[in-house]
């Protein structure tokens, strides 16, 4: 396969895996490294990869994966990220940080956990099928229907909690 | 309606991402028509869907930084990939030298100071190639058409015994060697030219043990250095080039050495 060919394959699925970075990483600039390690991961994996599986589907994994290893990395090193962040989430009528952003869709994405987040993200965002969802997150399909039933429903009394005790303040 | 499977969670996410097949979004409809709050909870994850969808659009609709472009991440790559499997290749080549040399020179492994590290040895020897590869009269002491006598001469005052590679091949030609002091001992420095006029040294001394180490490479200004040690000996090899310049010969000593793999038949 020629350069261009892999290139014509590869470019289209860029906006979606810099949009999936951005959203789990917040930053333009980390979201973009992620982005450039996944791709240089695929071009270096190439002929690896099975020629009748979902393109999509295995770039999206090789991202999550490369997410997640830096997350573990980094958490190694003492900076506690993501997983269950609910619970570190400030009461309602706690920090300015979160009084701020209450109207913020993204602010109750952070509420969620990785795994809840990236179903979100890979299935109501980046708009994969159920099967590849279940390819990136490597479970069974099931478990990607109720996972998501999960997070939508966490988001929601999330963002719900949020507007009452706004409105609670203005009071 | 089909009404032959019970409205599941999956229909219900599948209603909120709008991917049911025609009869099972009528049941799923009808359904919720008859429960308000569950279907006032969807209506709400369906427009948290939307919303978080709109707050992230923008990110997909920026141009692809050229970072990002295949043909680029795949220069780049080209580039590197240059440089590490032959950092391998030539440390393995290096190495080969070195179990070459030592093979040969067993006696003399224990003799000689111990413990000099192989930065100090590329210092000396990026030093030392600064000086000499720039002198126009006398850049050796002893020329290359004497190699027997140069290999010999310092291989005693070293105290192992060397050999000067043949570059030829990635044309370089062996112009000569001289002794060099440093930090009290003797230390060897071969030097090659290629047609262009590029001189490249080889620099060999005492020191590190019987330890082995990997490839060192390491930039002074404009000169280029692989330094290693091997059975007793600093190697530097430097060349006022690129990295990527240096490497080729090294890979190349290395087929050399992989081919003449017998120390009894080595040059020596």
């Amino acid at each position: 396969m020629t350069l261009d060919e892999i290139a014509s394959l590869l470019e289209p699925q860029i906006p979606a895996l810099r949009r999936y970075a951005w959203a789990l990483l917040r930053d333009d600039q980390t979201a973009d490294d992620l982005v450039q390690d996944t791709l240089e991961r695929a071009i270096s994996r190439w002929n690896q990869r099975r020629l009748d599986g979902d393109l999509r589907a295995w770039l999206f994994a090789i991202q999550r994966n490369l997410f997640l290893s830096s997350l573990r990395h980094r958490r190694s090193r003492g900076v506690h990220l993501g997983e269950d962040a609910l619970d570190d989430v400030p009461a309602p009528d706690g920090g300015p940080e979160i009084r701020a952003d209450l109207h913020d869709v993204l602010t109750g994405l952070d509420a969620l956990s990785e795994e809840q987040r990236s179903v979100l993200l890979l299935v109501g965002v980046e708009d994969l099928s159920y099967e590849q969802a279940a390819q990136v997150l490597d479970i069974p399909l099931g478990t990607v229907m109720s996972r998501l039933s999960r997070a939508r429903a966490r988001l929601r009394e999330f963002m719900e909690n949020g507007r009452s005790a706004v409105l609670r303040r203005v009071k | 309606m089909t009404g032959e499977r019970p409205i599941g969670e999956d229909d219900l996410q599948a209603f909120v991402d709008d991917r049911l097949a025609p009869a099972r979004l009528e049941a799923v409809k009808a359904y919720l028509a008859a429960r308000p709050v569950m279907a006032a909870q969807v209506e709400c994850e369906i427009e948290q869907r939307r919303a978080l969808r709109e707050r992230l659009a923008f990110k997909a609709e920026e141009p692809i930084p050229s970072r990002l472009r295949i043909a680029n991440l795949v220069a780049a790559r080209r580039r590197r990939s240059l440089v590490r499997p032959a950092t391998v290749a030539a440390a393995m080549a290096w190495l080969a030298i070195g179990a070459v040399l030592g093979a040969a020179g067993g006696a003399w492994w224990s003799s000689g100071r111990q413990g000099q590290t192989i930065a100090s040895a590329a210092d000396s020897a990026i030093a030392a190639h600064r000086i000499y590869v720039s002198e126009r009269l006398h850049p050796v002491e002893v020329p290359g058409d004497q190699e027997a006598h140069l290999v010999q001469w310092l291989s005693r005052r070293v105290g192992r015994p060397l050999v000067a590679p043949n570059l030829g091949a990635q044309g370089y030609r062996l112009i000569g060697g001289r002794l060099l002091p440093d930090s009290g001992q003797a230390a060897a420095l071969f030097m090659y030219e290629n047609e262009g006029g590029n001189r490249l040294t080889l620099y060999a001394r005492a020191g590190g043990g019987a330890e082995q180490t990997s490839f060192r490479f390491e930039t002074e200004g404009d000169v280029s250095a692989f330094s290693w040690i091997d059975n007793g000996l600093s190697y530097v090899v430097s060349a006022r080039t690129e990295r990527a310049q240096l490497l080729p010969i090294a890979e190349a000593i290395y087929r050399q050495f992989e081919a003449t793999g017998d120390p009894a038949k080595s040059r020596l």
